[in-house]
């Protein structure tokens, strides 16, 4: 027997409220029950990355957090952030640097290097690459991808 | 199940004893329960309790409440400046997106062999505060760590701080780890301070981080590494034998000792 809680939740801008089974994780809840399936579920113990989401404008791991802790916070997804055209100079940098292949990782390398642009500030190419330790790609060799987002930090001045 | 304050999670802990865990930051339970490791019939969301956030520094202590999170702690000023050790560590734990949601008494009641607070908590001499139904209590890190993931806390128990001595001028303290990549747990790591005393605590040679007696008291460094091996006995675990892991952490001595005592 699996309770079930009403959550009410802002997400992507838009207010909604669902009963989700307490155990239900925020990334299943995004994909299944919003269809917002950008955000994507690899390894669901947190360390590939590809669930990667903003929750009251701080990027956690959409596997390690139930859908009922959200219950109430402000909610992004790569969808959001695509939408609202926060993400297209990386997006356009990708796609010029060949930063994605398969494209399985990426909304998450998005969501956790827009982290760092959203800062107005330089890093250097290893504070990048620390940023995305937690992030996996198994195509690229992250090279093109830490290209990518330094030429969107460049380009910020 | 979310209590709003510690004296209702306590009573909802004691109702449903066994069956009850406790839910932080989430970031080690969470993995469990998606592998199955651990099935609780009820989860005590303990994050909305506002008694257990935030960071003062009193007199010379700064305390820590169970709630403040890997990356709160890497952005305090408080931290850098009274206890740098952990500000050090926090560098060394998890991922930008973990840091963001795993607490300090998640770590600490998780006691996970290979994590980093525990070996701090040692070095610094820090005392824990756990809070039940009986009352509240603090622990001295000495003898919070049992073994492997085990602590002193008690079942329907909960952490509620930690106080750190704050560092005070001529003190000095190095925190080193060796990682397979940056934000993985370490394969040996090593929290050390020099003041009065010195400290050396290692972690991840063993079931539960360990103070190196013998090689603090020792003038010079050959001498500690050579009372480095008695004091840890070391055993390896699934990635790393025993013999590389001491070999390693007498490394990490050398470095320490090198960074303790040079002048700034
Ligand atoms: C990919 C990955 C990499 C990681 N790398 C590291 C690393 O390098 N170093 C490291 O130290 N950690 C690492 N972690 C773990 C992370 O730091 C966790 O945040 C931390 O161990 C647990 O904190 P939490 O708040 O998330 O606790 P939770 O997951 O919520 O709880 C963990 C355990 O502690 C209990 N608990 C939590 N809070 C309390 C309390 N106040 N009182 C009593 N019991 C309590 C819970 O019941 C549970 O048993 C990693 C995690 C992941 C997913
Ligand atoms: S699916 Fe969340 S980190 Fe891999
Ligand atoms: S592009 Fe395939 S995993 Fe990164």
């Amino acid at each position: 027997m699996e309770q079930a809680l009403d959550i009410t939740l802002t997400v992507n801008g838009v207010e909604v409220s669902r009963r989700v089974a307490a155990r239900t994780h925020l990334v299943d809840f995004l994909r299944e029950e919003l269809d917002l399936t950008g955000t994507h579920a690899g390894c669901e113990q947190g360390v590939c990355g590809a669930c990667t989401v903003r929750v009251n404008g701080d990027i956690v791991r959409g596997c390690l957090m139930l859908a009922v802790q959200a219950d109430g916070c402000r909610v992004d997804t790569v969808e959001g952030l695509s939408d609202s055209k926060e993400l297209a100079a990386l997006q356009q940098a990708f796609h010029e640097k060949n930063a994605l292949q398969c494209g399985f990782c990426t909304p998450g390398m998005l969501m956790a290097a827009q982290d760092l642009i959203k800062q107005k500030r330089p890093f250097t190419r290893e504070q990048i690459r620390a940023h995305l330790s937690g992030n996996y790609c198994r195509c690229t060799g992250y090279q093109a991808i830490v290209d990518a987002i330094e030429e969107v930090l460049d380009g910020q001045g | 199940m979310k209590p709003r304050s510690l004296d209702e999670a306590l009573e909802v802990l004691e109702r449903h004893g066994e069956g009850a865990r406790v839910l932080a930051g989430g970031q080690s339970l969470i993995p469990s329960l998606n592998m199955r490791l651990s099935s609780p019939e009820l989860l005590v969301d303990i994050s909305s309790i506002g008694s257990l956030k935030g960071i003062t520094l009193d007199q010379d202590v700064v305390r820590i409440g169970a709630l403040v999170t890997h990356a709160e702690l890497e952005r305090s000023a408080e931290i850098a400046r009274h206890v740098p050790l952990l500000a050090e560590a926090v560098r060394h734990v998890a991922h930008p997106a973990i840091r963001n949601r795993g607490t300090l008494g998640g770590s600490l009641a998780l006691a996970d062999p290979a994590a980093e607070y525990p070996a701090c908590a040692l070095a610094l001499e820090a005392t824990i505060f756990i809070s039940g139904k009986r009352g509240e209590r603090g622990v001295k890190a000495a003898h919070f760590f049992k073994g492997l993931f085990e602590t002193d806390l008690k079942p329907g128990e909960i952490v509620t701080a930690v106080e750190v001595p704050a560092q005070l001028d001529g003190e000095r303290s190095v925190f080193l780890e060796l990682a397979r990549r940056q934000g993985d747990y370490a394969i040996v790591g090593l929290a050390a301070f020099r003041g009065a005393e010195t400290r050396f605590a290692f972690f991840n040679v063993g079931p539960k981080p360990v103070l190196a007696k013998n090689a603090a008291l020792k003038k010079s460094l050959a001498e500690a590494k050579e009372a480095l091996k008695a004091d840890l006995l070391v055993t390896g675990d699934l990635y790393t034998d025993a013999a590389t892991k001491q070999h390693l952490a007498g490394v990490l001595l050398e470095r320490a000792w090198n960074k303790l005592s040079t002048s700034h």
